[in-house]
């Protein structure tokens, strides 16, 4: 009897040929990796994360954007099937954590915020290890390993000590680490913090290619560019909660106009000139350092501006990030 | 083919972390240790050879010569004390140090435990590495105190599994405690100098207990350095005591062993759900 089947990260089909010229068309629908409903992480009376919801497809490449404290890490860790959730359901792979911690855990690859490698091993050792954890063989550790270290460019360290690479080496080898199991889903929490942009762009290189390969990632930053450059959607988060949700562009559509006039007149007059530019653009929203000003015509607005002789220290005309998606909902800037 | 989904699938996803776990941490440490196992080798062997001969050509030389002990010469007294000592050293710097590493100075408790290693598997296997290095460390013990005669009975190599539970007892109870610390603020230096070493000098080691004011003796009595090393005594030369009271050096040390294992489980499992 014919049978063939097909599985994506994005879904699955069977077909089947019964007999008798009929035909059995199965689809799969995906379920979603990961869902969330009113998830509620509470440490006494304060909520850390306070009742979110949220649902991350096969394949897709979610983020939770949000400043320090916004909670990320705490769901994170939830999802990670490492810590228990106050309230609310949450499914990981079909699984929920309060019952299948080490089989979700199986299948997941985390990356978390600090680089926590083992010192006294050597770089191979380290994903070795790993490796270990999850039942693998050692020869299988071995061979994951050489083609990790391929993957994350460290195939010229692996005899080094851990302590000799630099900050992006060993955020690379962290990652690296998490791919020793083939994991289904990839958590990343704030995957390039402190690190050079050169090393921030080597590191998205290497996640492109994992999401290309149909790996899953959740990933939380506070870095705007980071989350448009890797997340297909996204939730804005800030004090436990979820702000807004949608695809980069689509929020910065939806919250922001087109364009941006950033102006610096100097800490202490931004304000009163700041008055003197109500009714330009959509709104102006006026920081400690500078005014922006949210319009679409930011080179019209800015010839303008210095038409009626106001004169900024420096001027800047750019286009609308998640950084002003985020200022919208909250009132606050994401790095403070 | 079927591909199992969901929570039929999830008695195939984890089962040999489930399982072996434990031994994968012990692993993972056991190969720590390799990153300085000369340093460990080096103590292993040094240390008996000089608290043996220091105490062998010296100090047993005075005591012997005024009978001290009732016949029993000094060094086959001290040398139960010292393997046992040696065995509780090593065994509180493997409870110290990899769990305030594993949770304050770089938390690979975390990254074990995001594997589906559980709390109580990372305890338990820090606890295995603690015994791979208590077996070489008293079993080179044991063969300088032969070197050196200071065994007389065939019993005397019981001294070996004696001196490792006794460096359990110790080591556990101090594992629970340090898993419960959050900063750094000099606790092992704390450990070493207000505990270990007191105890070490307290507990019959270099003289009989009851050699010391009553109001001293409490603190041999809690110590499980001196019901390992009376214990220790009973079976390397014969020490005479009643029945009841080696029955006691057995079951307190096993006692404080169960206490501490289960106790740095829980603490540990309640730290990473967090």
């Amino acid at each position: 009897m014919l049978s063939i089947d097909r599985r994506t990260p994005q879904g699955a089909w069977e077909l089947r040929a019964l007999g008798q010229g009929e035909l059995l068309v199965c689809i799969i629908v995906p379920q979603p990796v990961i869902a969330a409903s009113l998830l509620t992480k509470k440490y006494k009376e304060f909520a850390a994360v306070d009742g979110i919801s949220f649902e991350v497809e096969p394949g897709e490449s979610f983020g939770l954007l949000g400043p320090n404290g916004a909670g990320k890490s705490t769901t994170m860790r939830m999802v990670g099937a490492v810590s228990t959730r106050t309230s609310g359901s949450l499914s990981i792979l079909g699984l929920d954590p309060n019952d299948h911690g080490p089989e979700i855990r199986a299948q997941l690859g985390v990356v978390p915020q600090q680089d926590n490698l083992d010192m006294d091993l050597r770089v191979r050792d380290n994903l070795i290890v790993y490796g270990r954890y999850f039942g693998m063989s050692l020869s299988s550790c071995a061979a994951k390993a050489e083609e990790l270290l391929e993957f994350a460019q460290l195939a010229d360290r692996k005899k080094s000590k851990v302590g000799d690479l630099s900050g992006g080496m060993k955020r690379r080898l962290t990652i690296a680490r998490s791919l020793m199991n083939d994991p289904k889903v990839l958590l990343l929490d704030e995957p390039t913090t402190g690190l050079d942009p050169q090393a921030r762009h080597i590191l998205w290189d290497r996640l492109f290619r994992l999401k290309e390969q149909g790996t899953t990632l959740l990933l939380t930053t506070h870095y705007m560019d980071e989350a448009e450059q890797l997340c297909d959607r996204l939730v804005v988060v800030d004090k436990g909660a979820i702000m807004a949700e949608g695809a980069p562009a689509d929020l910065i559509r939806s919250y922001s106009t087109r364009e941006v006039v950033e102006l610096r007149f100097g800490s202490e007059l931004n304000a009163s000139v700041a008055e003197q530019l109500v009714g330009i653009g959509d709104r102006v929203e006026v920081l400690p350092d500078r005014i922006l000003i949210y319009t679409d015509d930011g080179d019209g607005d800015l010839g303008w501006i210095v038409a009626k002789g106001l004169t900024p220290i420096t001027s800047l005309v750019r286009r609308s990030s998640l950084e002003d998606v985020f200022l919208r909902l909250t009132g606050r800037s994401l790095i403070e | 083919m079927t591909a199992l989904v969901g929570p039929a699938a999830a008695n195939f996803a984890a089962p040999k972390p489930r399982r072996y776990g434990s031994w994968y941490v012990a692993e993972h440490r056991i190969r720590g240790i390799r990153s300085y196992y000369k340093t460990l080798l080096f103590t292993a062997i040094g240390s008996p050879f000089m608290y043996l001969f220091a105490l062998g050509v010296g100090l047993a030389t005075l005591v012997d010569k005024n009978n001290g002990l009732g016949g029993t010469s000094y060094l086959v007294f001290v040398a139960p004390a010292l393997i046992v000592s040696a065995a509780v050293t090593a065994a509180v710097q493997e409870c110290t140090y990899p769990i305030l590493t594993g949770f304050t100075w770089n938390p690979i408790f975390l990254g074990m435990n995001a594997a589906p290693l559980s709390g109580n598997q990372i305890t338990n296997g820090i606890f295995i590495a603690v015994l791979a290095r208590l077996l070489p460390t008293t079993l080179i013990y044991y063969l300088v105190m032969l070197t050196f005669s200071a065994v007389p009975s065939p019993l005397g190599v019981l001294d070996i599994p004696i001196a490792i539970l006794t460096g359990m007892s110790f080591g556990l109870v101090v594992a629970s405690y340090i898993s419960t610390v959050e900063k750094d603020v000099g606790q092992p230096a704390f450990i070493q100098r207000f505990i270990v070493i007191p105890l070490f000098l307290f507990s019959g080691t270099f003289f009989p207990l009851a050699q010391m004011p009553i109001y001293l003796q409490w603190i041999g009595w809690i110590s499980p350095l001196w019901h390992g090393t009376q214990l220790s005594r009973v079976v390397s030369y014969g020490a005479v005591e009643p029945g009841w009271l080696t029955l006691v050096h057995v079951l307190y040390p096993l006692g404080l062993c169960i206490f501490g294992w289960r106790r740095t489980q829980i603490v540990v499992t309640r730290r990473l759900n967090k």
